[in-house]
């Protein structure tokens, strides 16, 4: 390795800020991403306090459905939604980085896998939304 | 006072090879390799096109001499060209074994194409990148030895000379201002060419010539300095290399009118798919000449950087830019506008590389006891009075690893050097450079000033056609720069990454180079290979079949002459 | 000839001199052809000798003029003047590299990263260079070949937040190259970078940022190496678990 070292004493170390991600827009992105499985975590626990409910029987739980149905929460799922599609939107995105798609020679290109999978994401989000309505219908 | 066994100055293909080639000799050799740059910055990683040796069946040892030695204008030592023919397979599959990402045919064999002056494919080549793997290839393996230290940043400003030996190097440490005194009982120069002294060149920053006036300066002649090749296709402006693989692959070269020129010349008849040595691949003196020529005629395009002839690679399509040549369209793209798959290139022919250099025999050494030099600084001679594209990455190679072996068989013999007499000449540079830069006060003369007057006398009196007293007055200004140069202005004084001394002495040492290319071009009454006269238009065998010695004076160069060795091929009319 | 201009603010650091970087105006004549590194070129040159910053090639393959311009990593000699005036230029070294002298920074932890992840061709056995080249076919260097473009140009460091905040990470560029001789065809020492790619200053320090992979110039895409290492890694990790006495 090279002999010759800068003298340590004469460099400027320059320091990060705490909000160095707000320097570039990418980095925002990538804070969001990050925060997403903060509301995904919290909506978890929000929905497993839900099922628990259901052992306190039928009025417990409905009681409990209704507290969700004030704005506050309402708000808050609506969120926790969209952060939840923005993850899988990234995660998608990701997973054409991590697992290169091949036919052949040819690599399929990345906007194309995204859109396949959004394209899943919908459809499967189709049918369960038209069987919770076929069901409260 | 650091010590080692051998000094490799300049850490480029030719070093590195050196470098790996020494440390395989002994386990007991430490190797120091000092270079101004970090080694992956080294101007060896701009080269484009490819690397060429014999490995095929359809093809054999005494073509690719002949070819050289043709493209040569037969001042090439046939000696040492039998020499480098026979090692440059053996050198390019052992890069293979270290990683290099050769481009290969569907069989995985190695894939070999089409190169300017060869009569067949012989080219090797990782995409159109081939120096820039070469580079990194060499110097990833370098990492492996740990008897290779490296000094990265560091610049060389002396040899240290004793008794009739190199002893080692003075270097400023450019981290600190220090000057690093290293002595050795080897020194391997492999510093590069100096195209930086002329206005347009496809070379990097850096190439200005050092380890080649650090030999002349140490008493070693420089060989053949005249002979200074023009690639004839770099961009107008900066010179960027459009590498001549675009016309092993099938470009066009077209003047205003959209004509295949080049079959004025004798070089036709143009046809559709390239055929070796003939069109668009033939050797690259002849090719610059014949635009040179159209630009007499007004038949070239004029621009703002000047004249300049269109490089056709349309009809090539774009599966095969976008895999043979990539690069080329980036290069294109990116500096000059131009999508190479929908429009010609705009180019000229620029400065791109030294055939001269420092006088060394087959295995790289020097008259001066425990000096080497391979790669473009020095001049064995294998390119004569002009290299065929691809064989400068061979070069680099084949001959680097010869005089790593070499300097390594000579240290192994010999005692370790005392330092005293070297205490006190290091003491003596270290104020020379306070003297005349680093402390200097005053100064008037801007050292850019300097540079682009030299640049400008270079490219008057040095270009691709020479007349006697274009010559005359470029020698008469090049020594009133030298004059002028103990005059500049240094504005920097601080000690830490003093890019303004290292400017200084970069140009102090291309005054040197300057000068003798100049000279030796004087004295060449004749015009052979990439040296060309209107004065002496034609080649004289009987007055000059020999090779230019330049050694310093304090007056300037003086010239003598070394025979030619010529084994198995007579000279005959250079004709493709 | 046109009489514009163009300014140019350059972090100057001169150890000794300033405690740290400050900014110097430059107002030059403006080309609409000229990179970055012409104008601070042509400041050295006419203005002010006592700029310091590192090039050589300018053309984008030597991997020496990366300075940050206007806040983001770029090769000076690749960053066109005409994409910014009329508006002033903010030059500055390379982030979350220690500053030498004004726009030159110490990339020696580069250099030391780039050694430990063993970047060179490992075999059991080494076949005689007299028996040829290794076969490799045209499938198989496309394998690795896009890993090969690394420049050490070190933008993706420059860019990559976990380096900022922690110096230790071992970084998009080696990884990179790891990744590259790791899929190399010829090469057979995976087991011998593990310990430093499955280090947790390694791969698992990435946290997927991605910015590293924008900022290339060279389209290497590290982002990508360092994901599929993670996999590599991962899988590794499970067949050790699963089949401790399976054969590596």
């Amino acid at each position: 390795m090279s002999e010759i070292r800068p003298d340590k004493s004469k460099l400027y170390h320059p320091k990060m800020t705490s909000t160095w991600w707000l320097k570039r827009p990418n980095y925002v992105l990538f804070m969001l991403r990050e925060w997403s499985s903060l509301f995904i975590a919290l909506f978890l626990v929000v929905f497993l306090i839900q099922l628990h409910q259901l052992t306190y029987g039928p009025d417990a739980y409905r009681a409990f459905a209704h507290r969700l149905s004030s704005p506050g929460w309402v708000i808050f799922h609506i969120v926790a939604l969209l952060f939840s599609l923005y993850h899988s939107v990234t995660w998608f995105y990701s997973s054409a980085i991590v697992m290169p798609l091949r036919i052949g020679e040819r690599l399929v290109p990345r906007q194309l896998v995204v859109g396949l999978n959004l394209l899943v994401l919908a459809v499967v989000s189709i049918v369960i939304l038209a069987l919770f309505i076929k069901l409260h219908g | 006072m650091l010590t080692h066994d051998i000094i490799i100055v300049g850490g480029g293909g030719a070093g590195l090879r050196a470098a790996i080639a020494a440390a395989e000799v002994s386990q007991k050799l430490s190797i120091a390799l000092v270079s101004k740059v970090y080694p992956m910055r080294s101007h060896t990683v701009s080269a484009e096109g490819g690397t060429a040796a014999v490995l095929r069946d359809f093809d054999n040892l005494d073509l690719h001499a002949k070819d050289t030695i043709f493209g040569a204008d037969f001042l090439a030592d046939q000696d040492a060209v039998e020499l480098f023919v026979k090692e440059a397979p053996g050198e390019l599959i052992q890069l293979e074994h270290w990683g290099c990402p050769w481009s290969r045919d569907p069989d995985g064999r190695v894939s070999v194409r089409s190169f300017g002056g060869m009569s067949v494919d012989r080219t090797l080549f990782a995409a159109d990148k081939t120096g820039f793997h070469l580079l990194h290839a060499l110097f990833q393996t370098s990492l492996k030895y740990d008897r290779i230290v490296r000094y990265d940043e560091c610049f060389v400003t002396s040899l240290l000379v004793d008794g009739g030996r190199v002893r080692g190097i003075t270097a400023l440490n450019l981290y600190n201002g220090q000057l690093e005194v290293i002595v050795a009982k080897a020194v391997i120069v492999c510093t590069g060419g100096g195209g930086r002294v002329f206005p347009f060149t496809t070379n990097a920053a850096i190439k200005t010539g050092d380890g080649m006036a650090l030999a002349y300066r140490a008493g070693v002649p420089l060989k053949d300095m005249e002979f200074v090749q023009y690639h004839p296709t770099g961009l107008p402006g900066t010179g960027i290399l459009i590498t001549e693989a675009s016309r092993g692959e099938g470009g066009w070269l077209k003047n205003k009118d959209g004509y295949r020129y080049l079959q004025d010349y004798g070089l036709g008849p143009p046809t559709d798919t390239p055929v070796h040595r003939k069109m668009e691949l033939g050797p690259r003196d002849i090719l610059s000449r014949c635009h040179m020529q159209e630009y007499s005629k007004g038949r070239t395009f004029e621009g703002p950087y000047g004249h300049y002839v269109h490089l056709d690679l349309s009809h090539l399509g774009e599966e095969v830019i976008d895999k043979k040549l990539p690069f080329v369209r980036e290069l294109a793209r990116n500096y000059v506008g131009i999508d190479p798959v929908y429009e010609p290139i705009p180019v000229r022919p620029v400065v791109h590389y030294m055939m001269g250099g420092i006088h060394t025999d087959v295995t790289g050494k020097t008259p001066l006891d425990g000096l080497y030099a391979a790669g473009e600084t020095a001049c064995v001679s294998i390119n004569g009075a002009n290299r065929l594209g691809s064989n400068s990455l061979t070069e680099l190679l084949v001959f680097g690893a010869r005089a790593g072996r070499a300097a390594a068989e000579y240290a192994l013999g010999q005692p370790s050097p005392t330092s005293n007499p070297l205490e006190a000449m290091a003491k003596d540079e270290r104020q020379r450079l306070d003297r005349n830069l680093i402390r200097k006060p005053g100064g008037k003369e801007r050292i850019a000033a300097i540079r682009q007057e030299m640049q400008k006398a270079m490219e008057d009196g040095a270009g691709i056609y020479r007349k006697e007293d274009e010559m005359k007055n470029s020698c008469n200004i090049l020594r009133q720069l030298r004059e002028r140069f103990s005059n500049i202005i240094i504005e920097d004084r601080g000690d830490v990454f003093n890019t303004e001394v290292t400017s200084a002495l970069e140009l102090d040492f291309m005054l040197d180079v300057a000068e003798a290319v100049v000279h030796s071009a004087l004295n060449r009454k004749e015009s052979r290979g990439s040296h060309t006269r209107t004065d002496f238009p034609k080649r004289d065998d009987a007055q000059f079949l020999k090779h230019t010695l330049a050694h310093r004076t304090p007056q300037g160069p003086r010239i003598e002459y070394l025979p030619v060795t010529i084994t198995r091929w007579q000279p005959e009319e250079r004709k493709y | 000839m046109s009489k514009a201009t163009i300014t140019l603010n350059v972090a100057r650091y001169r150890p000794g001199q300033e405690p740290a970087p400050k900014i110097q105006a430059y107002t030059i004549p403006y080309h609409n052809d000229w990179v970055v590194l012409d104008a601070l070129n042509y400041i050295k040159d006419q203005i002010d000798g006592t700029l310091s910053y590192r090039w050589s090639c300018r053309m984008g393959v030597c991997g020496s003029c990366g300075m940050m311009v206007n806040g983001v990593p770029k090769l000076t000699c690749a960053a066109f003047l005409r994409d910014y005036h009329p508006q002033e230029i903010q030059v500055e070294p390379l982030a979350h590299f220690p500053v030498i002298r004004d726009l030159v920074v110490d990339i020696n932890d580069f250099m030391d990263k780039l050694k430990s992840v063993k970047p060179w061709i490992i075999r059991k056995v080494e076949k005689p260079v007299s028996q040829g080249e290794y076969r490799q076919t045209p499938q198989e260097l496309e394998a690795y070949k896009q890993f090969t473009q690394c420049i050490n140009c070190m933008l993706c460091y420059a860019a990559c937040p976990v380096y900022g905040l922690e110096p230790e990470f071992l970084g998009p560029a080696a990884i990179a190259l790891g990744y590259r001789y790791n899929m190399d065809s010829r090469d057979q020492g995976q087991e011998l970078r593990k310990p430093v790619l499955g280090d947790h200053a390694g791969v698992w320090q990435c946290t997927f940022v991605g910015e590293c992979s924008e900022v290339c110039p060279k389209d290497v895409d590290p982002a990508a190496a360092i994901q599929r290492s993670k996999v590599e890694a991962a899988k590794d990790w499970f067949k050790s678990v699963l089949l401790p006495w399976g054969s590596r």
